[in-house]
């Protein structure tokens, strides 16, 4: 980031420059988790449309009291799909619960267009699930030497004394919440609600999806008990890793709506090539 | 064992060949190939886990108050068929374990002998392979002590487990329920072969008269109403040649995750 590569559109009073934004193991990092976390969500749901009930604590099957369950139940006679958190119940027939299979309404947590494979298959859901798994926690590895080595971290995500001030990220947010996003010299740099949300996510809740996903392997919990302890159990482990991923979910509407808001074609650009392009006002220096 | 019931079971193997035919659809270029890679990881998981986990590292046990109030019955509830409705019948007293394969001295032992052996009793976590868990309390006889009883051969590498419940009926057997593990879990402390469960006789919707606990992999491993025990050095001669019922199917055989 920050190095001025070559200047463009020269026009009196203002102009547009190309700065290097991502760095090429950035680039390639995010690419392949992209394609790890598409992988991961869809074989997922197929894994938890496998016993779609989710638990607090160290068991639970049939008998316990889920804490969140998506299943099908006849009302009034007729069927539909549920969504139960607790002891609130929403409907949610079409697309949770009760869903649309070749044309025959069938009953499954998810529906098959949200599942890989589309049909019930447990054991090649896993397949595909532990194979991106892999790859994602390799490729997070790679990522994270990177990011220390290189001071990727620290010079582009860490956010500064000031920024971290709540005047100034609610100033922050109320700019995001009126689509003005920062231009000029400001858009050199990540803005303080970018660098928080990026460190959320890369520090906290993809970490937490690894975490919470060997938690529920009965081979690293005899190796690593400690694990048990951190996330109350192993079906509390597998409910944070559905909420996690959940949170991931949302993280990627905002994201990929922000790309989209505040300038798709020069986000791709930066994304992909790493140049980055920068409105100046003021004259040619 | 997984919760896979035998009327889910039958429902999918009636859909299995238009499933086969559907999977093309899913994603572009589905084979042989491309399965072969994605299983590349199950090595590679096995191996990493046997790294990382010490051999003798224990499965976490719990106490008393932790049993689940209710334990699911998975996979088989009661055996089909008139030989093992006599055994219940006859409080399998005349039921015999037998070892053979690549061992020393092949033995038939009673259900009685056995609970005459050292036992060992682990409040213990079962893990279905489709999420849910269930805590319980198992007694059984560690079956590395029944091992080296038989003394096993140079060449012995898996231990399998025959069982008396058929999931799907065919000709060759294909359909009856089998498993197998390697002798680093064949000899880890918590292996044994239970004959209790929350202190009392093994249930038949648990596997009576004796079922495998090997506690650091998934349910399907769990292998009930075991009648015999074959040491061998691979799983050629063994139907789908996966070395178990479910890895027949698709599953992993380390079922570690």
């Amino acid at each position: 980031m920050n190095e001025e590569m070559r200047r463009s559109q020269q026009t009196p009073g203002r102009r547009t420059i190309f700065v290097w934004r991502h760095s090429v193991v950035t680039r390639l990092t995010h690419w392949l988790n992209v394609l790890c976390l598409g992988f991961l969500l869809l074989s997922g749901l197929q894994i938890f449309n496998a016993h779609p009930e989710l638990y607090w604590g160290q068991f639970g099957a049939d008998a316990d009291p889920p804490f969140i369950k998506i299943g099908a139940s006849e009302i009034n006679g007729e069927q539909h799909g549920l969504l139960t958190i607790g002891s609130v119940s929403v409907r949610t027939t079409g697309v949770l619960g009760l869903s649309k299979m070749e044309g025959e309404w069938t009953p499954r947590a998810f529906p098959a267009w949200l599942t890989l494979p589309s049909d019930q298959d447990l054991a090649a859901g896993r397949r595909w699930h532990f194979f991106f798994a892999w790859i994602f926690v390799v490729n997070g590895l790679v990522y994270l030497w990177y990011g220390l080595l290189s001071s990727h971290f620290y010079r582009d995500l860490a956010p500064g004394r000031h920024e971290l001030a709540l005047r100034y990220l609610w100033r922050e947010m109320m700019d995001h919440a009126r689509l003005r996003f920062p231009s000029g010299e400001l858009a050199r740099h990540y803005n303080p609600l970018q660098k928080l949300t990026y460190v959320l996510v890369i520090m906290v809740l993809l970490p937490l999806m690894v975490l919470t996903g060997l938690t529920m392997s009965p081979s690293v919990d005899a190796g690593f008990p400690v694990l048990l302890d951190i996330f109350g159990g192993r079906q509390s482990a597998r409910t944070l890793h559905f909420i996690t991923a959940s949170l991931l979910v949302g993280f990627v509407v905002v994201h990929v709506a922000m790309v989209i808001l505040s300038g798709p074609w020069n986000n791709m650009r930066s994304m992909v090539t790493g140049r980055y392009a920068i409105r100046q006002d003021g004259p040619d220096a | 064992m997984t919760g896979l019931t035998r009327r889910r079971f039958l429902m999918g193997s009636t859909c299995a060949a238009s499933a086969l035919a559907l999977s093309s659809c899913d994603v572009p270029g589905q084979n042989a190939e491309l399965g072969a890679v994605l299983r590349s990881a199950e090595k590679l998981t096995m191996k990493a886990q046997r790294l990382l986990v010490s051999r003798g590292a224990l499965a976490r046990e719990f106490a008393e108050a932790d049993i689940s109030p209710s334990f699911r019955v998975n996979g088989t509830n009661k055996p089909d068929g008139d030989e093992y409705a006599q055994l219940v019948e006859g409080k399998f007293a005349s039921w015999r374990l037998k070892i053979d394969g690549l061992v020393e001295r092949p033995q038939e032992i009673s259900l009685a002998d056995i609970k005459k052996l050292p036992a060992r009793t682990q409040i213990t976590r079962h893990d279905c392979v489709e999420g849910w868990s269930a805590i319980g309390k198992w007694t059984g006889v560690p079956l590395g002590i029944l091992l080296k009883s038989v003394g096993l051969k140079p060449s012995a590498r898996f231990a399998v487990f025959y069982c008396a419940d058929e999931l799907e009926r065919t000709l060759d057997g294909s359909g009856r329920y089998y498993e197998s593990i390697d002798l680093i879990d064949a000899f880890h402390p918590q292996t044994i072969l239970a004959y209790a469960m929350n202190d009392r006789g093994l249930s038949v919707g648990h596997g009576a008269p004796l079922r495998l606990r090997v506690e650091r992999q998934l349910g399907y491993k769990q292998a009930k109403y075991i009648m015999r025990i074959e040491i061998v050095a691979n799983f050629a001669g063994l139907w789908g040649g996966n070395g178990g019922y479910w890895e027949d199917r698709g599953y992993e055989w380390y079922a570690g995750i």
